[in-house]
């Protein structure tokens, strides 16, 4: 059965004024024309190199900017018209950590809560809850700043998720952190499936959009450039590659069968070339020539 | 609506109530040192307009500059969460209005100038000040409290460094703490000097406080320009924060 959509993107476009090498004012655009259609209880992944126009993409989103042109819907709700009916159905985890350090861990939920306008025994208990689901139930009276990076993270999805949005944004959400805490928030992700809650996020690990993603949109310099399953984008470029080093940059050729890359792999002869299975990163280099950082 | 406002004000709530003692003690150091030295030392020899004591013509002064400078800077912190932390995001992405955010930004910065002009009313009695407290005093004291709340977010919300911050300080504020009727009457300036000072906000708030405090009434000029500031300054914070939106 066909899921419903959650939000509609419309051609939309972000231009920004900004001052180019020579001092003058000049437009920049950061997202130029883009076309998504985000279903129900998927996780969808934007996927793309810095200054691809992916954070430009989740702002708009979640309305802390206005698109240039274009248009964006929730449902039957429009983006221009109808922000605190949207703002009210998701929750957004920013890439920057922004708790407000003067508060405490309880207090930065309790003015979640307020902002949410949940009523006070029901914004009480999910405190108690989301504190536990990610074991900081002990820290609600500390400072934001003795938080790890870690903990951070952790608290800024339940803070998001505290008043049960149906849609969720993330964006980096596992950006800096280190492996063993990116798998624990991998799990969260997940577990958001289950529940029924729409996931956008945004990321440039390609191994997290192959982990978490169900569908998965490649951004490059503002345009979309594909879009599809990971398993389905991997397919288009071929299943598997033969990866070699040739005049000093990584050279790649994609086959649909293991054994037309190794055969090529043993044809070629190649010191330290390698026949693989290709990933989505491989999917990226071939669709734009630009490598994931 | 009126639960956002209650919801942006309580935070500054709970942050003051965090500080409240620091928050006592440090509004104290500033009036103390300009009673003592302009009230006790230097006031002795100095000659007011209406022949009172240099103290009480001091004291209006001291509270409108003081609640001027708390209250700016309530909110001049709102830099900081707005280009580093980034915390007021959270307040943008969320189903309340961007003016709710305002005013109860304000209201908290004004609930700030005015516990310290508290202070500094409980120590100008302890040092022999001898002025009248009435409504209009105090709806004065909030009207400058709210201009200048206004001011800081205004400054908050468009300023993109800790140094052009300082600046706004150094060029704005301080003149205006030395100049607009807070230690000598405007009228001892010259002519052209005396109309730019008289267009400030502050002096009019000066002046009213220390006619209404001296038993005198107010001028309806004076409480009409602060109104207008008043108005004014908050069309300049919705324009600003509409702008933050784009």
């Amino acid at each position: 059965m066909e899921r419903q959509t959650a939000i509609a993107i419309e051609h939309i476009k972000k231009v920004f004024k900004h001052k180019n090498a020579s001092g003058k004012a000049a437009l920049k655009t950061a997202v130029d024309d883009l076309n998504l259609e985000i279903k129900k209880g998927e996780i969808f992944g934007l996927l793309g190199p810095n200054g691809a126009g992916k954070t430009t993409t989740i702002r708009m989103l979640t309305m802390l900017t206005q698109p240039t042109e274009g248009k964006i819907m929730y449902g039957g709700y429009d983006t221009a018209k109808d922000s605190k009916a949207i703002k009210a159905m998701i929750g957004v985890v920013p890439q920057h950590i922004n708790f407000d350090q003067d508060l405490t861990v309880g207090e930065n939920m309790q003015l979640h809560g307020r902002l949410q306008h949940m009523e006070p025994k029901w914004r009480e208990k999910r405190i108690k809850e989301m504190l536990e689901y990610v074991e900081l139930e002990d820290c609600v009276n500390d400072g934001i700043r003795s938080l790890s990076g870690g903990m951070k993270r952790r608290l800024l999805i339940v803070r998001a998720l505290m008043h049960e949005p149906q849609i969720l944004f993330l964006d980096e959400p596992t950006v800096a952190l280190d492996p063993q805490v990116r798998h624990r928030i991998w799990d969260l992700i997940s577990q958001l499936r289950e529940k029924g809650v729409t996931v956008v996020l945004t990321t440039h690990y390609i191994e997290e959009a192959q982990t978490l993603c169900d569908r998965v949109a490649i951004m490059n310099k503002g345009h979309l450039i594909a879009l599809d399953t990971p398993q389905a984008l991997q397919r288009r470029v071929g299943e598997y590659v033969a990866e070699w080093m040739g005049n000093g940059t990584r050279q790649l050729k994609f086959f649909s069968t293991s054994e037309g890359a190794r055969k090529f792999a043993y044809a070629l002869g190649h010191e330290g070339i390698l026949a693989r299975k290709a990933n989505l990163e491989d999917v990226f280099v071939e669709l734009t020539g630009r490598k994931v950082i | 609506m009126i639960f956002d406002i209650y919801t942006a004000f309580w935070r500054d709530w709970v942050v003051l109530r965090h500080r409240m003692i620091k928050f006592i003690l440090s509004r104290m150091v500033a009036p103390i040192l300009y009673l003592v030295a302009f009230g006790w030392g230097l006031g002795r020899h100095i000659h007011t307009p209406g022949g009172g004591s240099y103290l009480d013509f001091l004291v209006p002064g001291i509270l409108a500059l003081n609640s001027m400078n708390i209250s700016f800077n309530s909110l001049a912190s709102l830099h900081g969460e707005r280009i580093y932390h980034k915390s007021i995001e959270e307040y943008f992405v969320s189903p309340i209005s961007p003016l709710s955010f305002a005013i109860g930004k304000i209201l908290a910065a004004v609930l700030r100038g005015l516990i310290s002009s508290s202070i500094i009313v409980v120590l100008s009695y302890l040092f022999g000040a001898d002025f009248t407290i009435m409504p209009l005093f105090v709806f004065v004291l909030i009207l400058n409290c709210a201009i200048f709340a206004e001011i800081g977010f205004f400054a908050a919300m468009t300023i993109t460094s800790y140094e052009d911050m300082g600046r706004f300080n150094t060029y704005i504020l301080m003149p205006m703490s030395f100049l607009c009727g807070t230690f000598f009457s405007p009228e001892r300036l010259p002519v052209v000097f005396c109309y730019f000072i008289q267009a400030l906000p502050l002096t009019h708030a000066s002046l009213l406080l220390r006619s209404i405090g001296g038993g005198h009434g107010g001028s309806l000029i004076s409480v009409g320009v602060l109104l207008f500031y008043t108005a004014a300054c908050f069309y300049l914070c919705a324009r600003v924060l509409k702008k933050a939106q784009e």
